[in-house]
């Protein structure tokens, strides 16, 4: 989509998306989510409904997650973007904890949603790292799949948060006391 | 489901937004978190030639209380920085703003949709539209003809129409009193939902009466509603019956008998006053257990 | 009985090397977790232009003037085309039954005089990006003669109705009447009860999370148009793009790339797919169409608009003794290909009885035409609606008999098979009478009765339903047939091949879009040629690739497609036995295939697949004159029979909100039986998303039409999929009747959760309401529904 239409008011931005940043050159009417998929090929953040309800899109900005589908590109600028492309092991392409929770519990299956579920869960246990399952499950409301159910995506997360959990106890000593959900 | 083309400008602060927006007219918008505003967009309902972008403008985005121990939140600031905000900083007192957060979207939308843009686009349902209502809040808009305090029973006209002139943006929402027995709830098919119908209340309890002991500590209090009409508006008739006494339940009574709410595909008008009828009472429980 | 518990824990300990059975780590989740997936949105192709469809905005009319040169201005715009324009042949999907059953009609890609519902595409516009394709559909003019809109059943069948397809008498496209056993109506007059149901259910939109969508390119080298879609069925979109192009089939590729869900919505020929491949074939250009979301809710493809009129007799022990139904189903503007709009009426009228053992039966279907977006088929496809309204009869008939809702269901289940049923359908081995006892143990053992008798005493609503049902799965060419399609789908075909490094190439005709196909026939080829699971790969949904299939739909592609997998490794290692044997010297009997090598059954001796695949194609002059060179093997499987019936019961808890309405589910149990499962944990998946489309139907989804044939959702603000908020978490037990015929012993579990689900939450909310008088029997049922019946002098609310 780098040709315009002349009723474009053209904008060069640069983003920062995955700790590199791009110069794009885009009209400003370009949502984040078309710029990252055809402008950056991150076709990884996909698109479902382009009115913010079912977080096909979501990524992080700023580390919190947000739909790309509600936020113009310009917009993003000066912003930390994060998506999914950014969740596995960038020298060997091993998944991540979290991806690897959602192989195990079979949290996906035609994964059109996956990696909205995935952003929306990295960014929710960035915040929250020791959530309660209804905790989990009220965040995962925010965004549709029609495959699971949700129950699988939420026994995921959940599994992925108790892990963390063990690790952080493991490193630290003395932090038994504190509570694993 | 594209938008249709538009000229961004970004503004610097708030003397160059409003300057902006003289310039270009009604047929510029601003646009803060657009999480209303771009979904209209992407349906091409909504398809303003120019968008002000005041997101750059930190000024706006804070959060505190003044000294005479209101709570002032700036209009830029998050759903999210609000439901996460430290009690320092919240005050005591506002924990029904904090709590009403988690009734807005859902967390993707929180992170993103500010308090200024959600009472500039003025939805009869939303939150703090409800809570501005119901806690007498005032919105300070500023326009290049310097700033004007709004007090919020003035400020909603009708369906997403509001006070504000096109060349005037929303800077600060000041609480002036804490409401330490104040909740908001609401009911929608799914959560996460603009809700049907949404009550709040903000009890006065006698502190030293026993608190669960229902009504017996009320010595009144306010009651809004949502969803009822074509903007949040307070129940003068439920709130005459706390004053008198009288039991949550004869409240919410008296709330649905006053209100005459519109009949559409959410839900008909007896459904909506079965749910005040509800809500109120739930809200009035929620306050008075705080 | 010979069903037998499961265990589906994927950390049960290894028995044995058998990968069959095991709850392995799926092969398609890799990519799609890192956002490596490739679904049809995400091909780019150079020079790609964009496609979007100018849309009728009349539900009925006459067009008048269609004027495109305001379009063709709009800047990015490079093109604009009309059904003038492209002069593409029609889609036309036959039955071969008569005229008084059946009137086929046909479905321009693009609509030339008419118009027939809002959303109909009219024309394409191709631009530089998907934003100028918008811009210029605003600038598309069309003016329209409107005719009455038909928005219902009762406006479609009055006398004078204004006519949906002028070849359509009284708006129906089809009326059969089934079965009438004799002596039906004395069978009900003398009948000590006798129950009624009627049933309206809410027009459905599938809803795949990813919309329809498709890339055309003409490639001069080829001589060839490939069309990248998202389809489960890539061959049938070959044939009917091939037939309106005017071109040979070899000359129209189909590749379907990763798919985002399909449920039965992407089981048909969209018209958008292939006025797509037409603007690229004029253009000589890539085209590109993303169908948007307000399109895919209001234009795509509904599904489940249903009315039935039924009612089944008893005698006084609750045994039942006759149904009779009449079904109407409101099929919207089309007939969609390939199923026809018979699709709904024939399933619901073939399969009624269900589980239950009716001696008679009679019963009208009908399928109407009416100015709405047109009908697919969607996951269960009837079954849904008809088994709610058996399993509503059934509890209806135990209040009046005052019998134990759950036994007036033991009563009647069948319980010897095999079992030719009423419906002239012979019923394979099944575990009905097991899965609806082991069900209501697992109500009972978590308490649930003592919790109703106690919330019942606070003046709480708690409501427990169950529905009890099988699912006709592995549909054959035969069972196709004895429907009197035109088109007839059922067998499948696959092939399997090894390379000279051991490694395995599958292709099947069938076409995975979630259900882990990539995984479990890798599983059943790992079995049949003892290699190791990450040696095989599967191809699907490439015509040119892919000898010939019928894609994924009815939940076939296990029973029928994996059986011909399975025949074709089967065949395989047979070949790789001969080559070890007369490299050996003995009968190829003495020899086995094991992991990854043969083995001599006799002495300590193997030889590698490698070493079998060398001489194969290497060294083939070594090969014994009775064996071709290469390693390959195909086959081909099909049902002749009335194909497999998997079962289940679902078990349900409900307490209903006073309040509010709020139905809030408190418990799910599932108990299912789909034969073998090649994967518990991906039998599982099916179960739980099946039920959440089933919980959505009976609680959440309807797409209206207003007086004008306006869709009411066109965002998901107003078409309410639910969320995990409002799902529950679902325990499923796993019974196991092995299908005696398919080559894995599996049935089909694609559908049964969404089949079940409705029932067993509508007989719970009754259960709730029992106090109060009131039934409800129409779906969805919302919350206003619920407190209308709870509060009975609230006013009706105004239409």
């Amino acid at each position: 989509m780098n040709e315009t239409s002349e009723l474009d008011d053209i904008q060069l931005i640069t983003l920062d998306v995955n700790g590199t940043s791009h110069e794009v050159i885009v009209p400003a009417r370009h949502t984040l989510v078309d710029v990252l998929r055809h402008d950056l090929r991150l076709t990884g953040t996909h698109v479902g409904c382009e009115h913010g309800i079912c977080g096909a899109c979501t990524v992080l900005v700023d580390g919190l997650p947000a739909r790309a589908c509600l936020m113009f590109a310009a917009q993003a600028e000066g912003a930390r973007i994060t998506t999914v492309e950014s969740l596995a092991d960038p020298e060997t392409g091993a998944l991540g904890d979290l991806q690897r929770a959602f192989t195990e519990h079979h949290g996906l299956q035609c994964g059109f949603c996956t990696p909205g579920f995935l952003m929306l869960a990295e960014g929710f246990l960035a915040q929250r790292p020791e959530p309660t399952r209804e905790e989990i499950r009220e965040v995962v409301a925010a965004n549709l799949c029609r495959c699971t159910g949700y129950q699988t995506i939420v026994d995921a997360i959940e599994a992925c948060a108790t892990a963390r959990c063990a690790d952080r106890a493991e490193q630290a000593p003395g932090a038994e006391e504190t509570p694993c959900n | 489901m594209k938008p249709a083309a538009f000229c961004y400008h970004r503004a610097r602060d708030v003397d160059d937004a409003t300057a902006l927006l003289a310039e270009l007219g009604d047929d510029a918008k601003v646009i803060a978190g657009g999480q209303s505003l771009v979904a209209m967009m992407n349906f091409r309902l909504a398809r303003p030639g120019h968008l002000v972008d005041i997101a750059r403008l930190r000024e706006l985005d804070h959060l505190g209380i003044d000294a005479d121990g209101g709570l002032r939140i700036g209009a830029l600031t998050t759903h999210h920085t609000v439901e996460t905000a430290p009690s320092r900083k919240l005050g005591t007192g506002f924990d029904v703003i904090r709590d009403a957060m988690a009734w807005i979207g859902h967390l993707p939308i929180r992170t993103r949709g500010t308090v200024g843009g959600s009472i500039a686009h003025g939805d009869t349902t939303a939150e703090w539209c409800l809570l501005a209502v119901l806690l007498d809040a005032e919105f300070v808009a500023q326009s290049p003809r310097g700033r004007r305090r709004i007090p919020a029973d003035g400020f909603f006209f009708g369906y997403y129409t509001t006070a504000l002139e096109p060349d005037e943006i929303l800077v600060e929402v000041v609480f002036p009193r804490p409401a330490p027995h104040a909740a908001l709830t609401e009911f929608a098919e799914r959560r996460g939902d603009f809700a049907i119908v949404s009550a709040a209340v903000d009890l006065d309890v006698a502190v030293d009466l026993d608190l669960h002991a229902e009504g017996s500590a009320v010595r009144g209090g306010r009651v809004a509603l949502g969803g009822v009409a074509a903007m949040p508006v307070r129940v003068p008739e439920a709130e005459a019956v706390l004053a008198d006494g009288g039991s949550f339940r004869d409240c919410a009574e008296a709330a649905a008998a006053a209100v005459d709410p519109p009949s559409d595909a959410n839900g008909s008008t007896a459904y909506r006053k079965h749910l005040v009828r509800t809500l109120v009472e739930r809200a009035c429980k929620e306050a008075v257990a705080r | 009985m010979n069903a037998v518990p499961v265990n589906a824990d994927p950390m049960k300990p290894v028995q044995d090397d058998r990968m069959v059975g095991k709850s392995v780590r799926r092969r398609e989740d890799p990519r799609l977790l890192t956002g490596r997936g490739r679904f049809v949105d995400d091909i780019e192709l150079p020079g790609m232009l964009h496609a979007q469809f100018v849309r009728s905005t009349v539900a009925h009319g006459r067009i008048t003037a269609i004027d495109l040169s305001e379009v063709r201005r709009v800047p990015g715009v490079l093109a604009a085309f009309t059904a003038a324009d492209l002069e593409l042949g029609d889609i036309v999907a036959q039955l071969g039954r008569p005229l008084s059953e059946f009137v086929p009609t046909a479905m321009p890609v693009l609509a030339r005089e008419r118009v027939r519902f809002v959303g109909e595409a009219i024309a394409v516009v191709v631009a530089r990006d998907p934003y100028a394709a918008e811009d210029g559909l605003e600038a598309a003019k069309v003016t329209y003669e409107t005719l009455p809109p038909i928005t219902n059943e009762q406006q479609a069948l009055a006398t004078g109705a204004a006519l949906v397809h002028e070849e359509a008498a009284h708006n129906t496209l089809v009326d059969v009447s089934l079965f009438a056993t004799e002596g039906i109506d004395e069978i009900f007059d003398q009948a000590s009860c006798v129950v009624r149901v009627e049933a309206r259910t809410g027009r459905q939109n599938a809803l795949p999370l990813e919309t329809r969508g498709a890339v055309a390119q003409w490639d001069d080298r080829e001589e060839q148009l490939v069309l990248h879609t998202c389809t489960q069925i890539p061959h049938q979109v070959r044939t009917v793009a091939a037939r309106c192009m005017r071109l040979d089939e070899r000359a129209v590729r189909v590749i379907v790339p990763d798919m985002g869900g399909g449920f039965g919505l992407k089981c048909v020929v969209g018209r958008e797919e292939i006025a797509v491949a037409a603007a690229a074939l004029r253009l000589r250009r890539p085209v590109k169409w993303i169908e948007d979301r307000k399109d895919a809710l209001s234009a795509s493809f509904l599904a489940r608009e249903q009315h039935y009129t039924a009612r089944a007799a008893f005698n006084a022990d609750g045994r039942i003794l006759g149904l009779d139904a009449d079904v109407v189903c409101d099929m919207g503007a089309y007939s969609c290909y390939p199923f026809t709009a018979g699709i709904e009426p024939l399933m619901a009228s073939a399969e009624m009885p269900g589980v239950y053992k009716v001696p008679a039966y009679r019963v009208r279907g009908r399928a109407i035409a009416t100015n709405k977006a047109p009908t697919a088929p969607y996951r269960g496809v009837s079954r849904p609606q008809q088994v709610m309204v058996v399993e509503r009869l059934m509890e209806r008939a135990a209040r009046e008999l005052d019998l134990d809702p759950v036994e007036i269901r033991r009563r009647n289940v069948i319980t010897e098979f095999p079992y030719t049923g009423i419906n002239k359908m012979t019923y394979d081995p099944g575990s009905y009478l097991e899965s609806l006892n082991l069900c209501e143990r697992s109500l009972r053992d978590a308490g649930w009765y003592e919790r109703q008798t106690a919330a019942l005493a606070e003046g709480r609503h708690i409501g427990i339903g169950f529905s009890c049902f099988s699912e006709r799965t592995g549909y054959g060419s035969g069972a196709f047939a004895q429907r009197k399609m035109k088109i007839v789908p059922g067998f499948d075909l696959a092939e399997v091949r090894m390379d000279t490094s051991g490694a395995v190439t599958v292709t099947t005709g069938t076409m995975s879009h979630g259900q882990s196909h990539e995984t479990t026939m890798a599983q059943i080829v790992a079995d049949a040629l003892g290699v190791d699971i990450a040696k095989v790969k599967l191809h699907q949904g490439d015509t040119d690739r892919i000898t010939y299939g019928w894609g994924t739909f009815a939940s076939r592609s296990i029973a029928i497609g994996g059986s011909a997998v399975r025949l074709a490794a089967t065949k395989l290692g047979d070949k790789l036995r001969a080559i070890a044997a007369a490299e050996w010297g003995i009968s190829p009997d003495e020899i086995e295939l094991d992991r990854g090598r043969v083995r001599r059954r006799d002495v300590d001796a193997v030889l590698t697949h490698e070493h079998l695949a060398d001489i194969a194609y290497l060294q083939s002059h070594l090969l014994p004159k009775d064996i071709d060179p290469g390693l390959s093997a195909s086959a081909v499987f099909d049902v002749s029979n009335d194909g497999t019936f998997s079962n289940a019961t679902h078990g349900v808890v409900v307490e209903l909100h006073e309040g509010t309405g709020q139905v809030e589910i408190l418990a799910y149990v599932c108990v299912e039986d789909c034969g073998v499962a090649i994967n518990p944990q991906v039998v599982e998946g099916q179960c739980r998303g099946g039920i959440a489309q089933g919980i959505a139907g009976a609680l959440f989804e309807q797409v209206t039409y207003d007086a004008q044939g306006e869709p009411s959702a066109t965002s998901f603000m107003d078409y309410k999929v639910p969320t995990a908020h409002e799902i529950p978490d679902i325990s499923i037990h796993h019974l196991e009747t092995p299908c005696t015929f398919t080559e894995t012993g599996a049935k089909g579990a694609g559908e049964g959760g969404t089949i079940g689900a409705p029932a067993a939450v509508l007989n719970a909310v009754n259960d709730a309401l029992r106090a109060t008088g009131v039934e409800l029997d129409n779906t969805p049922i919302t919350p206003e529904t619920v407190h209308r019946a709870l509060t009975p002098s609230t006013p009706e609310r105004t239409p």
